[in-house]
């Protein structure tokens, strides 16, 4: 479970409000125009902005003051999500071990997961040998061996194309269902919400609107929601 | 929020390096003779060390303009080759460029033999003259690459454009190049003037005589002839507040230095053709390229002559050498690492100030300052190999930095992130992520550390004894003592030195991509 109290972020004349509660294992479409504080909002949950003031929970614990990989949470970004100069396993592994000394049980848990994201065999390629997709099939399969209750993707699957995008939702889907997980995607196209996820969470000009069931909010859109579809 | 890579050691380092200069210059002030005085014969030498400074920097810019815009726009065989060699005076150890430049331009040198099948009299190189001719072989390669990638970065789409429109070279010149010289040449000017200014082994070989001495030569004389410590404080205070406000004044328009490969952009241009351009290109290449080979072949060549007449002193010395090198490397990676990361992770600019400061403090400055640190405590000389090594160590920092700053910076952007997300930080950001995306860089920056190292000729001289030398030192005194074959032999094991070390650096760095 993800709670959002009275979060308030302030950077130089912007700035994004939120209050929220997610239940666990929800599937959240972010969605919103461009400049109205997804990636802030995303950035503010996983700690790589500093909050103004609220307080952010996951699974209870108060983890406004924890540092990014202590708070429960993985994420993937725009870009930049794998290391070029290690191999997939390397970097799937670093999920598990930031030492990369794993065990063997370990290294068969990073075999299983590439195997879950149909990587087998791509082992011990580097990230700038395999195609856009491959890429991020793994940096989703790390995602599955670090098995953290909220997973926040900021757009990672825009470079790709429309069918390669869907591929990814859905692989995501399985990698959140398998690791009980519960995901915040930001998307552009809201027929991903509408397909695959469970509700959406609107943002707009700095202000977060608490998520609501896909098929409510399509069916009664908000005047700003609409105006942003263009219905 | 985490502590950046260098947040700790790069503070800690600048620290310790500004330190150890201030130390040395506060036991060189304490030996001089309050109030300050400047006597007449120290003001020539002020005048001299700017003039030759001022010379040499824009002569070399002079000859490096028509040789890069030629290389610019030509595509010939052998084109990276020369581009590549044009590298090379960078890590070329003064002493055997010097042994090399007397070889073709001496009194007795190919040149004046030349002259005298027609009845001219021999070149003189002692003086002025010869100290600006080193320089310029020295620093017109350096010019010619810093001009060459501010050509080659007009974009192609330009040129092709004036091609179109039918535009007279003097058009294409002002609408093109010009604006482009305007934002380079400053930079290259300042750099190679800088450089100059705090000359010591060329001004030692080939100036000399009240006329022609350096600020650092004369540190030098008054240390080592005269042990005049009040004397040698003077002029290193000097030299520090004109190298200093120099290299103060061209931190702000240094251009930066990239690495070896590159450079190799075809360029189609349209607005050279016809054979009088052509012909003019190719006389500036073949020019600049006879300067840069003969002085250097005629090293090659006399050096396998003389290989036969090396004395054991010499094998002795390179080993020597070899190990001074390497120690003083290893300082300059453990120095130059936290510093980058340091500055790559902060704003740019400021900071990067600390790091100039190897290149305005004079290494016999330096020194000097350490030897009378020592003398009361121990006999300085069981000390000139560790001060040798830091010394040239701090001097190549800034070198260094520079290189790595880019790549830190880069690193810290794309992937600091990814980092957090992971939870890698303090050694294992090292580990996994920095050294590993800078290895290039880093086996480039310590190549340049070792072949400067080896080929140093600088403070060794402060603290030499009879007993034991460097290579470099080893060889100038067979030079002195006119054993010109033995010195060529001396030179040639040393150029390999240099360029060895330089290269098994730069392979280990590029050795990670394949």
């Amino acid at each position: 479970m993800l709670k959002v109290e009275r979060l308030v972020v302030q950077q130089n004349d912007f700035s994004l409000r939120a209050d929220f509660i997610i239940e666990s294992e929800c599937h959240i479409a972010v969605l919103g125009p461009s400049g109205a504080g997804k990636s802030t909002l995303l950035g503010a949950i996983g700690g790589y902005v500093p909050l103004k003031q609220g307080s952010v929970f996951v699974n209870g614990r108060n983890v406004s003051n924890t540092q990014p990989d202590q708070r429960g949470i993985s994420m993937l970004f725009q870009d930049g999500n794998l290391f070029p100069h290690l191999t997939l396993t390397q970097n799937v592994g670093l999920g598990l071990r930031p030492t990369l000394r794993m065990t063997d049980a370990e290294k068969e848990q990073v075999h299983q997961a590439l195997m879950c994201v149909g990587l087998a065999g791509f082992e011990s390629r580097k990230p700038g040998d395999v195609s856009g997709g491959q890429q991020s099939r793994a940096a989703l399969a790390r995602m599955l061996v670090q098995a953290k209750p909220l997973m926040l993707l900021d757009e990672p699957f825009s470079a790709l194309g429309p069918a390669l995008r869907n591929e990814m939702l859905e692989l995501t889907l399985e990698v959140a269902r398998e690791a009980s997980a519960t995901i915040m995607i930001i998307t552009h196209d809201p027929k991903d919400a509408e397909r695959a996820l469970d509700q959406i969470l609107f943002v707009n000009a700095g202000q977060a609107y608490s998520p609501m069931p896909t098929a409510d909010i399509m069916a009664d859109p908000p005047v700003a929601l609409s105006a942003y579809l263009g219905l | 929020m985490v502590k950046r890579a260098g947040a700790i050691g790069g503070p800690i380092v600048s620290g310790a390096v500004f330190a150890l200069i201030l130390a040395a210059l506060v036991a060189v002030m304490s030996k001089a003779n309050w109030p300050i005085s400047f006597g007449v014969s120290d003001w020539a030498v002020v005048r001299f060390t700017i003039w030759q400074a001022i010379l040499s920097a824009s002569l070399s810019v002079v000859f490096a303009i028509p040789v890069a815009r030629a290389l610019a726009r030509r595509q010939f065989q052998g084109r990276s080759a020369l581009v590549t060699l044009l590298g090379a005076p960078f890590i070329l150890p003064v002493i055997v460029a010097v042994l090399g430049i007397l070889t073709v331009f001496g009194r007795t040198g190919w040149s004046s033999q030349l002259l005298g099948i027609f009845g001219l009299p021999p070149l003189s190189i002692y003086g002025l003259q010869g100290v600006v001719l080193a320089h310029v072989f020295f620093n017109m390669p350096l010019a010619t690459r810093l001009i060459l990638q501010g050509w080659q970065s007009i974009p192609t789409e330009q040129f092709r454009l004036v091609g179109q429109l039918g535009l007279p070279p003097y058009e294409v010149f002002k609408t093109l190049e010009w604006p482009l010289l305007k934002q380079v040449l400053p930079g290259a000017l300042a750099l190679i003037f800088v450089i100059c200014l705090t000359s010591f082994a060329v001004a030692l070989t080939l100036g000399g005589g009240p006329k022609s001495t350096t600020i650092e030569l004369a540190i030098y004389q008054a240390f080592r002839f005269d042990f005049d410590l009040g004397r040698a404080a003077i002029l290193s205070i000097l030299q520090l507040v004109l190298a200093g406000t120099s290299a103060m004044l061209a931190l702000w328009i240094l251009p930066p230095i990239v690495l070896q490969s590159g450079f190799d952009r075809p360029l189609v241009r349209w607005d050279a053709r016809g054979n009088f351009p052509r012909i003019l290109d190719a006389i500036y290449i073949g020019v600049a390229t006879i300067f840069l080979i003969l002085p250097l072949s005629a090293v090659v060549v006399y050096g396998l002559i003389g290989l036969v007449k090396v004395p054991s002193t010499v094998w002795f010395a390179a080993w020597t050498s070899t190990w001074l090198a390497v120690i003083s490397t290893g300082l300059l990676i453990i120095m130059a690492l936290p510093v980058s990361a340091w500055l790559g992770g902060s704003k740019k600019g400021g900071a990067e100030t600390l790091t100039l400061l190897g290149l305005a403090a004079s290494p016999l400055m330096v020194g000097t300052g350490w030897f009378i640190i020592i003398y009361p405590l121990a006999d300085p000389q069981y000390f000139a190999l560790l001060v040798t090594a830091l010394v040239n160590a701090i001097m190549a920092l800034p070198f260094a930095v520079r290189v790595l700053v880019p790549g830190m910076r880069q690193s810290l952007v794309d992937y600091g992130r990814l980092n957090i997300s992971l939870g890698l930080h303090g050694f294992l950001v090292w580990r996994i992520v920095l050294l590993p995306r800078i290895r290039t860089r880093l086996g480039f920056a310590a190549g340049l550390a070792a072949a400067m190292s080896v080929g140093d000729l600088g403070v060794i001289t402060l603290f030499a004894n009879p007993e034991w030398a460097t290579l470099p030192l080893q060889m100038y005194r067979l030079m002195g003592s006119y054993q010109t074959t033995a010195a060529s032999g001396a030179a040639l094991i040393l150029l390999v030195l240099a360029l060895g070390l330089f290269w098994i650096c730069d392979y280990w760095g590029r050795y990670a991509e394949s």
